[in-house]
């Protein structure tokens, strides 16, 4: 496929650095190496009181061989985290224009609030009388968010985004069950410009995956999704906006298709952000959404997890959410853990969900109001629409001048002849102090380019931003190519070599082999 | 607002240089009607102050851990974090990036990463780990769909010992995806044949140690059975720090090792966000779920990480991905890396052995009690009793004498005929005197049950 093949780096040859230096440190930026290479497994970083002296219970299952752990003490092990950390780029430190993702601003006061005792130090087992404010925030939230979209109920356990699908499709495959038609109704439809997670979520529950082509404008082809929809259409998944960054213009009529047809309409919700306040998904004919807390509602990302997928449901599907689920009864809140009695189609994940990010989710509606999230949601449109406006007479757009949602794509026919990649490009964005764009999504897209600047940017900020675009996109166009093609030139590496670490992975640490043995 | 750099004035200007008359002609898409004019009917914005106050009175009203004598677990428990953990995963470059998508910005995720993997494959005794899972549960029901996979088999075992909510997680996926699942009995005493379960139809067993009534499992014996029929052996933990003292799952002869990480480095926060630790043996790498990180080297020549063999997964694959799994448990996963950088082995070895002799100390207490007995045979920090009467009622009259005193069976296996026990945990956070106010209330609460 040719985005995998454009996106697995592979340097063509060794480049010599530009300013060698005794430690490899470069200044304010220092390596450090691994902890198994400066550890020992007799140090501790932890005092732990010596253990009082007793006969064991563990029979004969006592661990006897050493694990092979090293430890460090405090301030080394401060002075490793500090300086791996100052190896990433940061939403904290500057833009960073993921589309599809929404890095925007983390308030601290949510990660000030998920840490108080009365959230962060609660068990999931505790008695309930004893949990009754953690199952009203919960229960409050959950409330915010039918009301922002206009559904029946809402299943709060599902741990990210893709958990979320899988719980979303299951409800509809509990649904198609209980009408006994689960032998008919086994094909999903999918756009070609979906996440991967839409039609992965869709095969492993035993579906079978239709793919639905876009049109020359970037909406699911409307005439190719109704001549695919008929009696065998468990669901159709679509993401609104969409992954080109558009509002889906037919998207009622899709679902009012769908619906006819007996099916149901999943709603991808990643990009719930952009319309939040604006539009309700309920009023849209949605069957299922899940709201990526960690996008719309900022609960930080931390470097790949932990999300939280909440799925909104409508009342065709509210009956089959799984449990656990809180119903009031009298003045208290209580669990309802089990399935007996219900029509829930059973459990997500051990616990109750991802109670650190409700609370942060929580704080950023509180924080933000009724006039404040429907401002987020216009400030990203119209940052996406800025960047847009500004890099249009240089780069080309794939769908024209239609206006976008929070998210700008672009495509790569502009970089024609240049000898210029997307992924060139890209890197030579780290030069220059910024995280790239999304690349290579949607696949629907030649060379996507895909910015999502979100409502956290200044007017100052966009502006550089846009300005070391077009100075990187007129250098393009003027042949300068060692600007992109050996870029990046100053991050805390070069481009590094992902096919050889896929062909022959090294998945762990393992101690060096003493020279007589490697010798023999 | 306080999250928006945006002026008004800011706002015409953008407007203008976009060619839009106002922000709705952004919206213009949006189909006929469905367009809100009306703000939605909630309050409107709230200061810093305001917020605060609002949590705080919600957060006040629940009991935390550590504000009284607390003995629950069973799946998650209460250990001491060093101050340097929390502190550490607040560092902007680790709170607010990305997936590592860009490696050349992104080492330093990356090298955690990696160093997590390391460490997670060397408690565990298996060849290889992923980056972690959504929590030891999803792990759980990822480990089966990985071996159905690979044995081409669709049935699996589970034991009576695993967590129950674990089990259900189990039977609820494979029952979507149309695969077989046999649950045994609930096993109290860690009696049941798990041998008599295997045959060559299935494609693997899965079995906690500890379990989840705390018994201690010898795998050796059934994980021979399984190869011996071609199945695979699952075996799963709950509570990470009892690999500080008991023979690892890997040395037991476990085929995919999958348990909840939570004990190392992170907080109770009432069930989530916890980080699912999962290894396998290196000739099964290719058939694991989850992000993996491997090491190589950049275009100078210098050691660095990236994510790799991603041909698994989901945003290459699509439908022919090993899973539909998209992100990894990022910061949860740094918090148990630098909590184990921490303790070091001969930190985790200690601390294990505190656990275990608390637990010890409580469950000789406890047997002393009229009307309470301790049921485990063998255990690590988690055992369970059973009770005069209903075990419900006892723990609510021992919360009267403030005394969290564990789970009661019957609220993880209700209809079950397990009314009358009790699951006990122990850790290093519980002292002397705590137990003394277990013992006491226990007494209380037995004497006055009939």
């Amino acid at each position: 496929m040719l985005h995998q093949q454009a996106r697995a780096t592979k340097p063509a040859a060794h480049a010599t650095r530009a300013s060698q230096t005794f430690t490899g440190n470069r200044g304010l930026d220092l390596e450090d190496p691994l902890i198994f290479e400066i550890g020992r497994s007799e140090v501790t970083g932890v005092d732990v009181d010596a253990p009082a002296t007793t006969k064991t219970r563990l029979g004969a299952l006592e661990r006897t061989d050493p694990i092979g752990l090293p430890g460090v003490s405090e301030p080394e092990a401060i002075r490793h985290y500090v300086r791996l950390s100052r190896m990433n780029a940061a939403i904290d430190a500057n833009i960073y224009p993921l589309g599809s993702c929404t890095m925007k601003h983390n308030p601290r006061l949510n990660e000030k609030m998920a840490r108080l005792p009365g959230f962060g130090d609660v068990h999931p087992l505790q008695p309930q009388a004893t949990v009754q404010g953690a199952l009203a925030l919960i229960d409050a939230l959950a409330k915010n968010l039918l009301n922002l979209t206009n559904m029946s109920a809402v299943a709060m356990s599902p741990k990210a985004g893709a958990h979320g699908e899988l719980c979303g499709l299951m409800a509809i495959k509990q649904a198609i069950i209980t009408r006994g038609e689960e032998k008919t109704r086994r094909v999903i439809l999918v756009p070609d410009s979906a996440h991967g997670t839409n039609p992965a979520t869709a095969a492993l529950l035993g579906f079978e995956v239709k793919s639905v082509p876009g049109d020359a404008d970037g909406d699911v082809h409307l005439d190719a999704a109704k001549a695919l929809i008929g009696p065998d259409v468990a669901a159709i998944m679509l993401t609104n906006p969409n992954t080109c960054g558009l509002f889906e213009r037919d998207i009622v009529e899709i679902a009012r298709a769908v619906h006819d047809a007996g099916g149901y309409f999943y709603c991808d919700g990643a990009n719930f952000n952009a319309i939040v306040g604006k539009v309700r998904p309920g009023d849209l004919g949605v069957d299922a959404m899940h709201i990526n807390l960690h996008k719309t509602f900022s609960t930080p990302h931390g470097g790949g997890g932990p999300g939280a997928g909440p799925v909104v449901l409508s009342a065709r599907l509210a009956p089959y959410a799984p449990v656990p689920f809180i119903v009031r009864d009298g003045d208290a809140l209580r669990l309802v853990e089990h399935t007996e009695g219900t029509q829930s189609f059973g459990r997500m994940t051990a616990f109750h969900g991802q109670m650190g990010m409700f609370v942060r989710a929580y704080a950023y509606i509180l924080s933000h109001g009724a006039d404040g999230l429907r401002q987020a949601s216009e400030d990203a449109v119209l940052n996406a629409n800025y960047v847009r406006a500004c890099l249009a007479d240089l780069m080309s757009q794939p769908f024209g001048e239609r206006p976008c949602m929070h998210e700008a794509l672009f495509d790569d026919a502009w970089l024609k002849g240049t000898g210029v990649t997307t992924l060139d490009f890209a890197k030579a964005m780290i030069d220059e102090g910024y995280h790239p764009m999304t690349m290579y999504f949607p696949l629907v897209v030649h060379g996507a380019m895909l910015i999502e600047p979100t409502e956290s940017e200044s007017l100052a900020s966009l502006d550089l931003f846009v300005a070391t675009l077009r100075d990187l996109a007129m250098s393009a166009k003027r042949g300068e190519t060692e600007r992109f093609t050996g870029a990046p030139h100053l991050a805390p590496r070069r481009r590094l070599d992902e096919t050889g670490a896929a062909r022959k992975p090294v998945l762990k640490w393992s101690p060096p082999v003493p020279i007589r043995d490697a010798a023999e | 607002m306080r999250y928006h750099p945006l002026t008004g004035e800011d706002r015409a200007d953008m407007l203008a240089r976009i060619g839009a008359e106002n922000i709705d002609a952004l919206f213009a898409d949006v189909p006929e009607g469905k367009l809100l004019h009306e703000p939605l009917p909630l309050a409107p914005h709230k200061s810093e102050l305001e917020v605060e106050r609002i949590l705080s009175n919600m957060a006040a009203r629940n009991v935390a851990a550590s504000h009284v004598p607390f003995f629950v677990g069973c799946g998650a428990y209460k250990h001491h974090v060093p101050s340097a953990v929390d502190h550490l995963i607040q560092r902007s470059e680790f709170l607010t990036s990305y997936t590592p998508y860009q490696p050349e910005i992104a080492q330093g995720t990356l090298q955690y990463l990696f160093e997590f993997q390391t460490q997670v494959a060397a408690l565990t005794g298996m060849d290889v780990a992923n980056a972690s899972m959504y929590d030891g549960s999803t792990g759980t029901a990822e480990a089966v769909l990985m071996a159905h996979r690979i044995t081409k088999r669709r049935k699996a075992v589970l034991s009576g010992g695993l967590h129950p909510h674990y089990a259900e997680v189990v039977r609820t996926l494979s029952q979507m995806a149309n695969d077989e699942v046999v649950t045994l009995a609930p096993d109290v005493m860690a009696r049941e044949d798990m041998l008599a379960a295997i045959d060559a139809d299935i494609s693997c067993v899965v079995i906690q140690t500890p379990d989840v009534f705390g018994n201690l499992r010898d795998l050796s014996a059934i994980a021979a059975a399984c190869h011996a029929k071609g199945a695979l052996l699952i075996a799963v933990f709950t509570e990470a720090i009892s690999l500080g003292l008991l023979k690892s799952p890997g040395a037991m002869g476990a085929d995919i090792v999958v348990g909840e990480g939570q004990s190392i480095g992170n907080a109770l926060s009432f069930g989530g966000p916890y980080v699912g630790l999962f290894a396998t043996r290196e000739k099964y790498v290719r058939q694991m779920p989850g992000r993996l990180c491997g090491q190589t080297i950049d275009a100078e020549g210098r050691r660095g990480f990236v994510l790799t063999l991603s041909t698994r997964e989901q945003h290459i694959r699509r439908e022919k991905a090993t899973s539909n799994i998209c992100t990894n448990s990022g910061l949860c996963c740094l918090a148990f890396t630098i909590h184990m950088t921490l303790l070091g082995e001969t930190g985790l070895e200690r601390l294990a052995r505190v656990n275990h002799a608390n637990a010890v100390l409580l469950a000789d207490a406890i047997a002393d009690v009229p009307g309470a007995e301790v049921l485990n045979e063998t255990f690590f920090n988690e055992f369970t009793i059973r009770v005069r009467g209903d075990a419900g009622d006892v723990l609510a009259r021992m919360a009267e004498r403030g005394v969290l005193g564990g789970v009661r069976a019957s609220r993880l296996l209700p209809n079950a005929g397990v009314e009358d026990l009790i699951i006990v945990a122990n850790t290093e956070v519980n002292m002397d005197e705590d137990r003394a106010a277990f013992v006491d209330a226990l007494r209380a609460a037995t004497s006055g049950a009939h």
